[in-house]
């Protein structure tokens, strides 16, 4: 069986965000650029999992970025896998990168791809489902476990107020968040067979983008709070009825 | 022409989330000079699919196969695909949650439509078609154009109030044909938490941090949620520490929730946890530092003990529940 895991490289979480050229950028001056953490503490590390037990022969990482994209890519590869796919464009159109993927894997014949939930930067969570459209695959989002026996997956996914245990015949394309299994810190043998490891860089696909982003903006700041004393939570209570109007 | 949009239910009845959705989308057919289709697999009868003409809803499709009644993104994504078609949709809704997340992208591949996921906003047609939707966590904005022909949007739910309005839907059936492929997922097992108010849809919420000290403390919490009829949700390392079970933890890498009301009790209010919930629109926290961060993003705030302060607003609660009902 193959894995393909898809990576995205996203701000750092303690990043404050600011926007320039008058908002219209994301200002990435000093940000610290991370592996999606869905992509890593799940995805990746699931594949890895898998292999490691047998079920899996080969795990890919692939992602869409520019040269920048390449010193997470090594970190990605730190923690395992066997080689990564650099696809050489860079894009804030979901469908756009999606599509990129998909023409590079549709002649690999994978078998499993793992992707997280969503990326942290834009919060769209559609890659997955996208590809699996893209390259006619099965698909189930969030899950929070997988297992594979033979060409059929087991997977538990987040229902509304609750979970479901699927079955599902490979390929598959699977959404993963936490519960899949334990973020892993790469070790120094790892390290040092990452740069070693084959990182292909592979030119895109032509691929018209059909949304893009026209501007960012701050949510609005908070006006101030306002505070109560603790032996007064009737003007608490009062102030969440006739002043927030929530109660 | 007219807009398409998803209209999910649960064993047959309808939910707030859904009369939202319908909403949102027949406000977008008006400005477009179109009407509104609602879309509806499974089984439901058709005085419920009726209702939907009072959320702005002029025809239902509803196609009763019973195996739609559970989700199947394949055999989901033909049914949207055949009633665009049918329709001549050029836009199509669904909402941002786990059964339109799974659908909803599947649908925007199948027809090369541009998509917003998360939708806060209805589209600006001066500019395009241009809708706001949250990005990084929360902690910013971003206002997507769609530049294709045909576009696919999920709406964040509890964006917008829900109003009833005078209306009655006429029901048409669909009719798609299936192949086995379609179905090849199975649900083997259907977990459910009872007797709670799910936290993705949940306007109240209560939620714990590690100022609790332990999970032998949650029981004021679960009180306080009980008499306001919240949910509960909890800080990352009250999930990390097996205090709660992790999909109660919000955050920037946990859930992402809106609700009107947020009371945080125990949490400092890290960056990554603000970024999950700062689209809640009033805060309250209680927390015994001063100068913990989380002051600075709430409405209210309350200095002090929680095993002290949470108890009395209990009692507060009850009494004004009391006193309204």
């Amino acid at each position: 069986m193959k894995i393909l895991v898809c990576i995205s490289q996203v701000p750092d979480t303690t990043t404050k965000i600011a926007f320039s050229d008058n908002n219209t950028k994301f200002n990435t001056a000093g940000v610290t650029m991370i592996i999606n953490p869905y992509d890593e503490w799940y995805a990746l590390v699931r594949a890895l999992e898998l292999k490691e037990t047998g079920a899996a022969s080969a795990v890919h990482l692939i992602t869409v970025g520019k040269a920048e994209a390449e010193p997470v890519m090594r970190k990605a590869l730190a923690l395992g896998g066997d080689e990564a796919i650099r696809i050489d464009t860079d894009s804030n159109d979901p469908y756009a990168v999606a599509a990129q993927i998909a023409a590079y894997a549709k002649n690999e014949n994978y078998d499993l791809v793992l992707c997280g939930k969503e990326s942290i930067d834009y919060n769209n969570g559609v890659t997955g489902a996208m590809l699996a459209e893209m390259l006619d695959m099965n698909y189930i989002g969030f899950a929070t476990k997988l297992d594979i026996s033979g060409t059929t997956a087991t997977v538990n996914r987040e229902i509304e107020g609750g979970e479901e245990v699927d079955t599902a015949t490979l390929p598959l394309v699977v959404s993963c968040q936490k519960g899949m299994s334990e973020a892993r810190i790469p070790n120094m043998r790892g390290i040092m067979a990452a740069r070693t490891k084959p990182l292909k860089v592979v030119a895109p696909a032509e691929v018209a983008a059909v949304s893009e982003i026209v501007s960012y903006e701050l949510p609005p700041a908070k006006t101030g709070v306002k505070m109560f004393d603790a032996d007064n939570m009737d003007a608490l209570v009062a102030a969440l009825h006739s002043e927030a109007k929530v109660i | 022409m007219s807009v398409i949009v998803l209209a999910e239910h649960t064993q047959g009845s309808f939910k707030k989330k859904t009369f939202e959705a319908v909403q949102y989308a027949a406000a977008i057919a008006k400005e477009t000079g179109t009407t509104a289709t609602a879309v509806v697999l499974g089984t439901v009868d058709d005085g419920a699919m009726a209702q939907l003409g009072s959320y702005g809803a002029q025809k239902v499709l509803h196609i009763s196969d019973a195996r739609l009644d559970q989700l199947h993104t394949r055999a989901y994504t033909k049914v949207l695909a055949a009633a665009a078609e049918k329709e001549g949709a050029k836009v199509i809704v669904a909402l941002h949650d786990v059964t339109g997340k799974a659908v909803a992208p599947r649908l925007a591949a199948r027809l090369k439509a541009g998509m917003v996921a998360g939708a806060v906003s209805y589209p600006d047609l001066s500019k395009g078609f241009v809708i706001k939707k949250g990005v990084f966590a929360g902690k910013g904005f971003a206002y997507v154009n769609i530049t294709s022909e045909v576009k696919v949007i999920t709406l964040m739910p509890n964006t917008f109030q829900v109003q009833k309005t005078e209306g009655t839907a006429t029901v048409e059936k669909l009719d798609v044909s299936f192949d086995d492929k379609d179905f090849s997922t199975q649900v083997k097992e259907v977990n459910k938490v009872t007797g709670t108010v799910p936290l993705a849809e949940a306007e109240l919420v209560v939620s714990g941090g590690r100022g609790l000290k332990g999970p032998e403390n949650w029981h004021i919490l679960e009180d306080l949620a009980g008499s306001l009829g919240a949910a509960l949700a909890c800080s990352r390392p009250v999930a990390d520490s097996h205090w709660r079970p992790h999909h109660e933890h919000v955050g920037q890498t946990g859930g992402t929730i809106r609700p009107n009301l947020y009371v945080a009790v125990g949490i400092s209010g890290a960056i990554q946890h603000l970024a999950g919930v700062n689209g809640s629109k009033t805060i309250v926290v209680i927390n015994k530092d001063p100068e913990a961060p989380f002051f600075k993003a709430a409405d209210y705030g309350v200095v002090g003990d929680a095993m002290e302060i949470v108890p009395k607003l209990t009692e507060a609660v009850k009494k004004f529940k009391a006193a309204h009902s």
